[in-house]
């Protein structure tokens, strides 16, 4: 049951990370279009 | 469109949970392999799904080289990576698998090999695309390889003798999967795909988004030396 469990978490830990990394990058992608605006 | 994608997103969310139940409650339990069989009920439905994640990147690929449009190329990257993101998870679920069932992590048979040399080039594309001045031609052409090793990586357990089970479905005579598990098996690959396309289409939004700003700032350095000219 373990291996089961740590199978289904890892998958969704995987893309967990994934989408943090996509939100974080849109974020960054904002704020410089922000300062692109600015000047 | 924000509203259509909340509800998208609402969709798959069910779907995904749907699927979580199918495989962990629904679906009968292996007689011999017993609950860590399950395993294969996300394995599975994520190795196909990162294949069609490839054959979405070949397509978009061939379809920049011929029209050079930046679009093709967004989508192109967009779906390598989410195809990288699958088979992530499907070289890490299936040592999980295999460490009870055979009682080993790894070993080097022509599926795992293959599976573990496709996510390999993808990364390699990934990496081209960062660190070579986002050379999308360069990495278009590599995306080619990359789907010749897509078919491959499918057709190794039907080609050679390998520690990896043979297929259950189109497997031909003898292959097949009891109803129930078939059941669990479909509504994983369906939630996945729509999951997938979902952060397909995140990911496509980002990187156009890039590509602006990266054109923006292309404008902004040609502009500033001719307006100092001018003064």
């Amino acid at each position: 049951m373990n291996y089961l469990y740590a199978a289904y978490g890892a998958t969704w830990v995987i893309h967990i990370v994934y989408l943090v990394i996509l939100t974080r990058g849109y974020a960054k992608l904002r704020e410089e279009i922000k300062d692109l605006e600015k000047h | 469109m924000k509203s259509s994608f909340v509800i998208f997103a609402l969709l798959i969310f069910a779907l995904l949970s749907f699927g979580l139940y199918e495989g962990l409650v629904a679906a009968p339990t292996e007689q011999t392999m017993g609950d860590v069989q399950r395993i294969f009920y996300y394995h599975m439905p994520s190795a196909i799904t990162a294949f069609l994640c490839f054959f979405v990147n070949f397509g978009a690929s061939i379809a920049y080289l011929m029209k050079r449009r930046p679009a093709a190329d967004a989508l192109a990257v967009s779906a390598a990576e989410v195809g990288v993101v699958f088979t992530t998870v499907v070289l890490v679920t299936g040592p999980l698998w295999a460490r009870p069932v055979w009682g080993i992590w790894w070993t080097w048979d022509a599926r795992l090999t293959s599976t573990l040399v496709l996510w390999l080039i993808y990364v390699s594309y990934l990496i081209l695309r960062r660190f070579s001045g986002n050379n999308p031609v360069l990495s278009a052409v590599l995306a080619i390889f990359g789907a010749a090793d897509v078919i491959f990586v499918y057709m190794a357990i039907r080609w050679f003798r390998t520690q990896h089970p043979q297929p259950v479905i189109g497997g031909g005579e003898g292959s097949g999967i009891d109803p129930h598990m078939f059941q669990a098996l479909l509504a994983n690959f369906v939630a996945f795909a729509a999951f997938a396309a979902m952060v397909i289409f995140i990911r496509y939004r980002l990187e156009r988004l890039r590509q602006q700003v990266e054109e923006a700032h292309a404008m902004r350095a040609i502009s500033e030396p001719a307006e100092r000219v001018s003064r």
